[in-house]
This record gives C-alpha cells, sequence and structure tokens, in this order.
C-alpha cells in the first residue's frame, strides 16, 4: 500500500464536502471531452463511408428528381426569348429564329436527338417534330437562318406554329421541375398550373400497389412457411436443429442467380413441375407459371424466407418453453394459450422478419426481372428501365425516391402500431 | 401431519416411464398421497423426480401404470383438464403480462366475471404481500419475489394439489429460508396437497410432511421426516439422509429381534436390521456421527467400538473427530463444543459408544 500516502492530502484537502473543486470540474470536463473524441475518432471512418455510400447517393437521387438541366442547356438561347411569351397563339418571330439557330447548331453536334427525347416527355409525338426540323434545318445558310429563321423553322415543320408545342418547350426548359414526381405520382401539371390525372398512360400508382400487395403475399407466405419451421427449429433436440438450419441458410450460401434461374428450370412450360401435373394427369395442357405474377412471389418466397426465419428463430429459442406447460396447468387449452402466451412472446421476431421481408421485397429487382415477365414485374424493375433504356433518370430518381418515402412512412405507421422497441433481430 | 381428508387422495399406482422404449426411468413408482398432505420427492439428480411430476401434471406420458386423483383416473386426461398447479423452478412467469395479469391469467381462462378476479388477485397479492407490485412486470421484480407470485398463481385457481419442482432452486440461501416458510404459511392456511420436489434434504426434512426417497426410478423409502433420519431402511437412504458412518462387520448372532455384529478388531455391536439377518454375512452398520459418543461418559451404552485418534475439525458450534478403526474404516463423530470435548494426541486410542437402536445394519450389496 505504498500509493496511500499520495491519495491521503488531496482527500484531506477536500475534506468531507461532496462538492467538487472549480479545477476537479474542469478535469472531469476534459475527461468526459477527451472519451467523446476517442469515440467520435474509432466511428469516423464509418460515418464517412455512410456519407459517400448512402447520404450521398440518396440525396443525389433525391435531388435528380427535380433537376433537370438538359433542355436548359441545350437551346439557352430559345428559352430567354420564350420566358416572355404570354403562352398564347404562336410566339415572337424572335423566339422561332432562335429556337432555328439552336436546332441547326444541334444537328450539328447531333444533340437534336436529346433535345427531341427531353420534349417528348412533355407532348408525345414531339419528338419526330424535333428530329425532322432539325435535319433540315442543317442544310441552311447561317445568315438566312439569322434573316429568316422564323419562316424556315415553319417550313421545316408546321408544328412550330402549335402554342402546344411551345408549352412543351417552355416546360422541358425548367432547371428545376416537379413534373417527374407528378408523372411518377400519374399526375400531371396543365397550361394554368393545376393538377390533374395524366391523361396519358397511368402506370406508376397501380404499379405501386401491386408492389406493395405483392411484397405483402410474400411476407405472408414466408410468415406462414416461416413460423412453424421456426418453431420447430427452436424446439428440436440441437443436433436436429442445427442440421436443419443449414437448409434454411442454404439460400444464402448458393448464388441468387442460381437459385432464380433453379425456379425458371421447374416452372417453365415443359419444366419439372408441369411435366409432373401432366403426367399424373391432374392438367392435360402445361400451365403459364413462368413470367408471371406467380412465379415472382414464389421464387421471392423462397429467396427471402430465411430473414423471416432467423429472427423468429431466434427470438423463440429465448422463449421459455415452461411457458407453454404453466399456461396449460392452469386450465388454458392449447390453442389459446398459444394466442395469449406464446405468440406475443415471439412478436419481436414476427415484426423483425415481417418488416424485413416486406421491405426488402418492395425493392426487389433480379428475381421479377428474372422470372416476373410483363405481369411480375415490380416497380424496381421500372425505375431499371427508366435508368437504362429510356434514360429517364429524372423519373427514375422520383420513382425511387417515392419508393423510399413510402417505406419510411411504412416504418414510421409501423413503430406506431408496434413499436420498434419490440424489433429484434439476432 | 395436517392430513384431513382420504388416505389416498392421490395415489400412484406401479407407474412406469420410458423415454426410449429401452431403459426405465421411473420403475415401478407407487405411493399414497393423503389430502392436505406436504409430500416431498428427494433424490438425487437424474432420478427421476421431474418425470414423475411432469407425469402427474400431464406434461409426459405414463408408459405403464395408473394415477388417480380423487379416486379418477387421470392417466390419460389433458394437462389443461386436471386442475392441478404447478410452480416451476425457473418460475415461469409471463414475460409480457404485469403481475396482477399473470395472477388472473388461470381466473380469466376459467371465464370468472371480470369483478370476481379483480378481487381475488388482490387478495392473493396480499397474501404474498406485493399489493403495490400489481402493475409491476416480472422482469422488474427480484427472484424471491417471483417464486412468490409464481406460487400466488398456482394458488388462485384453488387447486386441490398443487406440484412444485425445485422451486427455490434458483434462489440464495437466506431466500430460500423465507420462502420456505412462505410457503409452510400458505400450506396451513389454504390446506391444498403439495407435491415438492427437491434435492435439498435439509429443505426437504424442514418442510414436509412425508418425503419419499428416490433413486433410480424407485421409491426407497417414504416415511416422516424424524422416521427418515432415525430409521433408515436402508443403505442408500441412511447415506442419502444426513451424514453416517459405514462400519463393515460380519452377522454373528441374533439377538432380541437385533442382530449381533462383529467388526475389524473382534468387537462386537448390536444394532437393528431391516434387509439382513442371515448368520455369516457380510454387512455394513450405520451409526450417525452425533449419535456415537467418546469415552469417558456415563456408560450405559450397549455398543462399544475401540478406535485410534486421527484428527479433529473445528466446526464453531461442534467439533468433529476423525477416527479409525483397525481395518482402516474411517469414523466421524460429532460432538457438541462444550468445555468437556475431549483432546487427544494422533494415534491415541479412544472408545466410541453408542445405543443400540441407532445402530443399523444393511445388507451389503
Ligand atoms: N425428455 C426426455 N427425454 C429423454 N430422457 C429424459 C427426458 N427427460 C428426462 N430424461 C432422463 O430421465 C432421467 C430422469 O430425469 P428427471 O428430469 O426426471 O430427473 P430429476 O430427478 O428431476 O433430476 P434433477 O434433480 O437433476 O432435476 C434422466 O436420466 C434424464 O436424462
Ligand atoms: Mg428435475
Amino acid at each position: 500500500m505504498n500509493d496511500t500516502p499520495t491519495i491521503a492530502p488531496v482527500a484531506l484537502e477536500r475534506g468531507t464536502s461532496d462538492v467538487l473543486t472549480k479545477a476537479e470540474i474542469r478535469l472531469a470536463h476534459r475527461e468526459v471531452r477527451r472519451h467523446k473524441m476517442v469515440a467520435f475518432a474509432l466511428v469516423v471512418p464509418l460515418l464517412l463511408f455512410l456519407f459517400f455510400s448512402f447520404v450521398a447517393p440518396i440525396a443525389t437521387m433525391l435531388h435528380r428528381g427535380f433537376y433537370s438541366p438538359v433542355v436548359a442547356q441545350l437551346i439557352p438561347n430559345t428559352l430567354q426569348s420564350l420566358a416572355t411569351w404570354d403562352g398564347q397563339g404562336q410566339p415572337d418571330d424572335a423566339v422561332l429564329t432562335n429556337m432555328a439557330i439552336d436546332l441547326k447548331r444541334l444537328a450539328a453536334d447531333r444533340t437534336s436527338g436529346k433535345l427531341a427525347a427531353e420534349i417528348n416527355r412533355n407532348k408525345p409525338g414531339a419528338s419526330s417534330v424535333v428530329k425532322s426540323s432539325a435535319r433540315k434545318l442543317r442544310r441552311t445558310d447561317d445568315a438566312d437562318l439569322a434573316q429568316n429563321g422564323a419562316t424556315l423553322l415553319l417550313a421545316a415543320n408546321k408544328a412550330w406554329a402549335d402554342p402546344l408545342m411551345w408549352r412543351a418547350v417552355q416546360k422541358s426548359g425548367d432547371t428545376y421541375t416537379d413534373g417527374f414526381y407528378l408523372t411518377a405520382l400519374d399526375l400531371e401539371r396543365t397550361f394554368e398550373g393545376e393538377l390533374q390525372i395524366r391523361e396519358a398512360t397511368q402506370i406508376y400508382i397501380k404499379l405501386y400497389t401491386k408492389t406493395l400487395r405483392m411484397a405483402l403475399i410474400i411476407t405472408l407466405m414466408c410468415l406462414i412457411l416461416g413460423y412453424p419451421l421456426a418453431y420447430y427449429l427452436a424446439n428440436a433436440p440441437s443436433k436436429t436443429a442445427n442440421l436443419l438450419m443449414i437448409f434454411v441458410l442454404l439460400p444464402f450460401w448458393t448464388s441468387l442467380l442460381v437459385r432464380t434461374t433453379a425456379w425458371i428450370a421447374l416452372l417453365q412450360t415443359n419444366g419439372v413441375v408441369n411435366s409432373f401435373l401432366t403426367g399424373v394427369g391432374i392438367t392435360s395442357e402445361p400451365l403459364d407459371m413462368l413470367y408471371t405474377e406467380f412465379s415472382t412471389i414464389i421464387a421471392m418466397t423462397h429467396i427471402l424466407l430465411p430473414f423471416m426465419i432467423l429472427p423468429l428463430y431466434s427470438v423463440m429459442k429465448g422463449i421459455d418453453p415452461t411457458l407453454m406447460r404453466a399456461a396449460m396447468s392452469m386450465g388454458a387449452r392449447p390453442i389459446p394459450a398459444f394466442i395469449k402466451i406464446y405468440l406475443p412472446n415471439t412478436m419481436p421476431g414476427l415484426s423483425a422478419g415481417a418488416l424485413l421481408v416486406f421491405i426488402i421485397s418492395v425493392g426487389y429487382y433480379i428475381t421479377p426481372a428474372l422470372v416476373g415477365g410483363t405481369d411480375g414485374q415490380m416497380i424496381s424493375n421500372i425505375i431499371a428501365f427508366h435508368m437504362q433504356q429510356s434514360n429517364n433518370w429524372g423519373l427514375a430518381a422520383a420513382l425511387g425516391s417515392m419508393l423510399l418515402i413510402l417505406i419510411l412512412t411504412l416504418y414510421w405507421v409501423y413503430d406506431h402500431l408496434v413499436g420498434t422497441d419490440n424489433i429484434k433481430l439476432g | 401431519m395436517s392430513t384431513d381428508g382420504a388416505l389416498d387422495f392421490l395415489r400412484f399406482a406401479n407407474i412406469q416411464k420410458s423415454y426410449d422404449q429401452k431403459t426405465m426411468v421411473v420403475k415401478d413408482f407407487s405411493l399414497d398421497v393423503a389430502k392436505g398432505e406436504f409430500l416431498t420427492l428427494l433424490g438425487p439428480s437424474g432420478s427421476g423426480k421431474t418425470t414423475v411430476l411432469m407425469m402427474m401434471a400431464g406434461f409426459e406420458s405414463v408408459t405403464h401404470g395408473e394415477i388417480l386423483l380423487d379416486g379418477h383416473p387421470i392417466t390419460r386426461t389433458a394437462p389443461y383438464k386436471r386442475n392441478i398447479g404447478m410452480v416451476f423452478q425457473n418460475y415461469a412467469l409471463f414475460p409480457h403480462m404485469s403481475i396482477a395479469e399473470n395472477l388472473a391469467y388461470p381466473l380469466k381462462v376459467r371465464k370468472l366475471a371480470k369483478a370476481d378476479i379483480a378481487q381475488k388477485v388482490e387478495k392473493f397479492l396480499q397474501l404474498i404481500e406485493l399489493e403495490d407490485f400489481a402493475g409491476r412486470m416480472p422482469a422488474q421484480l427480484s427472484g424471491g419475489q417471483r417464486q412468490r407470485v409464481a406460487l400466488a398463481r398456482a394458488l388462485i385457481f384453488s387447486p386441490s394439489l398443487v406440484l412444485m419442482d425445485e422451486p427455490l432452486g434458483a434462489l440464495d440461501k437466506k431466500l430460500r429460508e423465507q420462502m420456505q416458510l412462505e410457503i409452510m404459511r400458505l400450506h396451513k392456511k389454504l390446506g391444498f396437497t403439495v407435491i415438492y420436489v427437491t434435492h435439498d434434504q435439509t429443505e426437504a426434512l424442514t418442510m414436509s410432511d412425508r418425503i419419499a426417497v428416490f433413486n433410480d426410478g424407485v421409491v426407497q423409502q417414504c416415511a416422516a421426516p424424524e422416521v427418515l433420519y432415525e430409521q433408515p431402511a436402508n443403505a442408500f437412504v441412511a447415506d442419502f439422509i444426513g451424514e453416517n458412518n459405514f462400519v463393515p462387520g460380519k452377522i454373528v448372532g441374533l439377538d432380541e429381534g437385533m442382530v449381533r455384529i462383529e467388526i475389524a478388531g473382534g468387537e462386537e455391536i448390536i444394532a437393528m436390521h431391516s434387509d439382513c439377518d442371515v448368520i455369516g454375512t457380510k454387512c455394513r452398520v450405520s451409526i450417525r456421527p452425533e449419535k456415537m459418543f467418546i469415552l469417558p461418559s456415563e456408560h450405559t451404552f450397549a455398543n462399544k467400538i475401540t478406535v485410534k485418534f486421527l484428527a479433529r475439525l473445528y466446526v464453531g458450534d461442534y467439533i468433529r473427530y476423525f477416527f479409525e478403526l483397525p481395518d482402516k474404516t474411517e469414523v466421524v463423530v460429532k460432538v457438541l463444543n462444550d468445555h468437556e470435548a475431549p483432546k487427544f494426541g494422533e494415534g491415541d486410542e479412544a472408545h466410541l459408544i453408542s445405543r443400540r437402536k441407532d445402530c443399523f445394519a444393511f445388507a451389503v450389496t
């Protein structure tokens, strides 16, 4: 005990008072700050990673949904002169002339197609007008164009006399637009600025509804299949349980692509299932099972089942098996005892599993893409389509953001109904 | 015994149980329990106590035999129809229900009126002195409090029979003693029949009207605690309950219903017997350490053996002396720690005496 003397003076100085001196308070604060700094330094790499891999992309996506700079960059002069147009009748000749000059330049740069695609989104059919005009104007003389641009433009295509065409140009010219989000909601804005249901195709709301419905069915299927299995696993002798657990986890260890293609082999017209059904004589004709909503739901249920089973299993493993016995010894029949005693105690695992499966399936892409056909497409497939094929990144971003908002809303509702404290993931 | 009714309120008739269709965990269990009795199943770990209890509650099937409750066979009755209360070692309180809800559950299942339920719950909360904890969740209670709730929950629907499987096993010593008193108090007050399982013999001795000592799936002896301790029926019971010396010897004669045994060193002692009375056979004589006295002491006891002093162990309220017989058999004697506790040097010769009725000869198996 040779460190006692060094401690004793401090203790004497402070006497019996419980109040800290100023110096002690400073010391304590410094200590707390130091701990905070160390803690912060430890999580900095993760924070940076999260920022670049998660926060930044999502922010970009949200931004993209509003931001459409292409047209503004392609025909700045036209748009500038069009700004004073009242929206009625044919715009001034100056506007038409600017457009003609811009079109010629775009034709020379081979970027007129880009403009055509952008304007076409606001006015179906405008694409060919823009493209053909650009093609014709390309051969005109610069001086002539500056003089008689308006006439030449109208000569190239009469559609330029139509105010609707110009409204489409003007609308496409907005650098910031709510158009993508409105389209994603099957809405559009009239020239007067009122919202109305889109006159052209309405597909997105229907698709969201279908996606949610499919996700719900998949979640229910996983629950129906997973709950009894998890129960069995949790109560089986550990040797059996471990073996079965390997089968549950097997999907995690095989490639997603392989698993999905296996379903193609099973479900196609002359696949295993159809051969069996026709062979046994249940059906005379092979059933169309592949490339339908049905096949998507089946394959996704299979793929997502472990996400349901694992949290359920871990929660059930922690439930005291004597609870049910206790309930029955008190006179409860097995089924009421299960509902009143066992089920509530599995709620954390059940909600975690259901939430996981539901959220994953709402945003699922690969399986519907491979086995869904046209019938089984989900919202992610349309988002991918707009990114890869129609090159409409703005709409893709808007649809993606809507999906994100939808999931956050569902999570919020869920939190209010069940409470996220009740979630146990493992 | 606080029995007040039929002596065969609960009857086990030749119960056998096998989990794997090969080995019998319970071999031949027959027992009658009187109404209102506090009966304890005592036995080493793995002797089948829990198995018997589970068969009684209906959670394990009976391989062979019949259980009768109040004259009716219940062997194949579903657990929830048996009306038997049960207290588990790990409490088995429903973690998602408050204490009051836990207590109300058996009554709700029986579809009692709300007012009756509230009143009963109130009464039982008072009984276990946890009135202020009605709204708490089980996780917010201490181990002892939880066990009191579990106890009340098993009693609240007035079952005539309550099973308890090591209900105090998870509690520390002090709390356990408190809860033992609590259970005895409730038993006296409410008059239910108890089948209590423990492997703590002190607990069994202090609480029970009768104890069934269980080993190898067979009841070795079922008797009141004093009888079990003072007159063990066989060597297992003599060894399992309390402490005992076993002195090997050979039967050399019969004497007034007792047996005369020659032990190592040639001395003879006379002992009670139950399972051995053939002259010439080997046997073991059990004598409890506190039933032997070291000479000099007023010498009216019949049995005297000469031993060599080995060691002395100071325990506090008593002193343990270790001696050895010529054949190296160790003999322990407990002496109260008063001023007359004798002193020996190592290797000293000493004489031990004991009453005949405290010596029991058992066959060597
Ligand atoms: N469900 C079961 N399946 C197979 N064997 C079992 C099962 N339950 C118990 N046993 C076996 O039966 C024997 C008796 O077990 P039991 O639980 O009744 O003992 P116990 O007397 O309660 O022991 P303890 O004092 O340790 O609780 C043991 O050998 C045990 O391994
Ligand atoms: Mg046991």
